[in-house]
């Protein structure tokens, strides 16, 4: 289905003997802010990086585009945002930006134009030739999240990419995020911040590599008969815990 | 494309880092200059060698700018070198030489070593020189009838081809005409030539000379194995840390999210790297050639052609070998296992002189191969056809190096 841009399917994964992924579904239409939430260490970054293609999985298949991952062709259309920044320090962010639009074959006429977008989108334009090593670490997450942007891509997959960004930045970025999704974009997010969760218009609860419960906001408070999802992911969290203990 | 980008950044990372744009560049030239002035030195030491009973012949010889020579009357050289401090003690009983050292200070024993051999190899050559000139005398005499003999003939030949020439041209045959023109170009050639084989044999006797009284200095014969050290070392060191960093920060992992293919990461550094390595190569090799007067026999395009497949191998085998690492003390901690015991094998030590072991050893070492091929060329003027066969081996080990790399990234990316 050409409107469905990640499709995975019983994927699973583990470290030694640490199972992080357990035959995990996804679906990712067109046109939808998807939302992971879980604890530290449930898996969320795992599950993005097998998204894809960066980790190998043990079973399970993705596709993302149509197009089985790995798939060195599709990174193209794809905006990564790491949860750790990797940026080259020594390089200015213009320079930053630059080399990821290079590597993202963004034609150099609108590579230029593509900048001064980007940076004004995570309200960096007026920093863009100071050297990244002289950036804050905020300034360092916008960064990253400009580069995620640069291609104009159809897929965003950024993981945590408000952490460190003050609250007004945030709704400024969350507005912008509203705004591409319109055009018929989809992002996966990762988030810890549970007001941002709420924005999301699909929720998957992620704990120790199994997903717990997702649907909408809505329908997620509803299932589980509270009011916020902060109070979701408590309850469905002691809910594992007494069916683990049960076992 | 791709690649370029990486290039550029390659590039610029670099021309932002001041210290180790030092480090590269004028660290070699400080440590070159350094052993210039430490191994001159060496030259001008002295050893003291007591002598009891021994021809003046043989004194004589000895007795060069670093060795002085005392006479004692004594033939006990261990008490002799004790009293006096000497570095050795030299006797003679009937044609018998004896030297006894001292041994306190290898380099003075080596000196003394040196002069003596030195020293009889002249008084065998004097004699052999005496001989030599007599044959030669007799030699030249007989040559120069010869010559005067060719030369009658040619010229004999030469006014009979030009009258027939000039018969002909009258006739107006001109084709007679032009083949008589070229047996006169090979008459006159055989008498060119006959006078340089004289020459040349005049050469050989004379080089002998050349050869005993050559002293090249050790920094000359091993400047071309530290050359290909240099570059080996700092290239190794350069990239190898730099590719671990781009692994530790994650730009590496945040590079294979995007299409790039990990052979045009690997191509970027190649390129962008090694051109630093060729800046580095012609900056030593011209600083060492006009500061220190050294005279190379070779082509220059030899020697720099040789360093940057050097630098080439070492840039691969350092990405190789940060990925074992963790991080940039784990990576200074390869150097001593992996760059230093290169030296030994680059021809300080004779590898032909070796244990079979060790020469297997030297066999694995790209660096033997690059210095051997570098020594050719600076000393004997060894051309691409002499040294190929290195260069050859250096090229596979890039190659394999390069391909292990490629498939070492996989770890980041799938595809
Ligand atoms: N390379 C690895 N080797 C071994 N274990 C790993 C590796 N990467 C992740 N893990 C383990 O997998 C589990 C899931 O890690 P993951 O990074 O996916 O968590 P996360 O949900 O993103 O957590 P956070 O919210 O803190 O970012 C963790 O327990 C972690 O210890
Ligand atoms: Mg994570």
């Amino acid at each position: 289905m050409a409107t469905d841009y990640v499709i995975a399917k019983q994927v699973s994964k583990h470290f030694g003997h640490q199972q992080v992924l357990n035959q995990i579904d996804l679906t990712l239409p067109a046109g939808m802010i998807y939302g992971l939430i879980g604890p530290s260490g449930a898996g969320k970054t795992t599950l993005i990086k097998s998204i894809l293609g960066m980790e190998a999985v043990d079973s399970g298949t993705v596709k993302v585009m149509d197009t089985v991952m790995p798939n060195r062709a599709v990174m193209a259309q794809v905006g990564y945002m790491a949860q750790s920044d990797a940026l080259y320090e020594t390089l200015t962010a213009r320079e930053n930006l630059t080399l990821f639009g290079q590597l993202m074959s963004v034609p150099k006429i609108k590579l230029a134009q593509m900048i001064d977008y980007v940076a004004g989108l995570v309200d960096l334009t007026s920093q863009l030739d100071k050297r990244v090593s002289g950036y804050s670490g905020g300034m360092k997450r916008r960064l990253s999240l400009a580069i995620a942007l640069i291609q104009d891509p159809q897929l965003l997959i950024l993981d945590e990419p408000t952490v460190g960004i003050d609250p007004e930045l945030r709704q400024q970025i969350w507005t912008e995020l509203n705004k591409l999704k319109d055009t018929g974009k989809s992002m996966l997010v990762t988030t810890h911040v549970m007001d941002e969760a709420e924005r999301c218009d699909y929720l998957m609860l992620i704990r120790h590599g199994i997903a717990l419960a997702e649907g909408t906001p809505a329908a997620l408070k509803q299932q589980y008969a509270v009011d916020t999802i902060e109070q979701v992911f408590l309850k469905a969290g002691r809910m594992q815990d007494a069916n683990d203990g049960n076992r | 494309m791709r690649t370029m980008a990486i290039v550029r950044r390659v590039f610029k990372q670099m021309l932002r880092d001041k210290r180790t744009l030092a480090l590269m560049f004028l660290a070699p030239l400080l440590i070159m200059t350094l052993m210039y002035f430490l191994f001159q030195n060496n030259t001008t030491q002295v050893a003291s060698l007591g002598v009891h009973h021994v021809d003046q012949s043989v004194v004589n010889v000895i007795d060069t700018k670093n060795v002085t020579i005392h006479h004692y009357d004594s033939s006990q050289a261990r008490k002799m070198i004790k009293q006096h401090d000497l570095d050795g003690y030299l006797t003679q009983k009937n044609g018998q030489l004896t030297i006894t050292y001292s041994n306190s200070n290898p380099t003075n024993t080596s000196l003394i070593k040196a002069s003596l051999q030195s020293g009889l190899v002249k008084l065998k050559m004097k004699t052999l020189v005496t001989v030599t000139k007599k044959q030669r005398a007799a030699l030249e005499s007989q040559q120069a009838a010869l010559k005067k003999l060719t030369a009658a003939q040619t010229q004999a030949t030469v006014t009979k081809l030009k009258t027939a020439i000039a018969q002909a041209q009258a006739r107006g045959d001109q084709a007679t005409a032009e083949k008589l023109q070229k047996q006169l170009k090979q008459a006159t050639a055989t008498t060119s030539s006959s006078t340089q084989s004289a020459k040349a044999t005049s050469y050989t006797t004379k080089s002998h000379y050349i050869y005993g009284s050559s002293d090249s200095t050790f920094f000359e014969s091993f400047l071309p194995a530290f050359l290909g050290f240099f570059v080996f070392f700092f290239v190794f060191l350069i990239s190898g840390v730099s590719l671990l960093n781009e692994r530790t920060t994650g730009t590496l992992s945040r590079l294979l999210a995007t299409p790039i293919r990990r052979s045009e990461i690997i191509m970027g550094y190649l390129i962008g790297y090694g051109g630093f390595a060729i800046i580095q190569t012609v900056l030593t090799v011209v600083f060492t050639i006009t500061v220190f007067k050294i005279h190379l026999v070779g082509s220059i395009w030899l020697v720099f052609l040789t360093n940057l497949l050097l630098a080439l191998v070492a840039l691969t085998l350092g990405i190789f070998i940060s990925t074992f690492a963790n991080s940039e003390f784990q990576m200074i901690q390869f150097i001593p296992l992996i760059v230093v015991p290169q030296i030994f094998f680059a021809g300080l030590v004779p590898v032909d002189g070796m244990a079979s072991w060790l020469q297997a050893i030297a066999h694995i070492m790209p660096l033997y191969y690059g210095a051997n091929a570098l020594t050719a060329v600076v000393t004997k003027g060894a051309g691409l056809g002499d040294i190929g066969v290195n260069l050859l081996i250096l090229v596979g080990f890039m190659v394999v190096l390069t391909m292990l790399n490629i498939v070492g990234m996989k770890r980041y990316r799938k595809v």
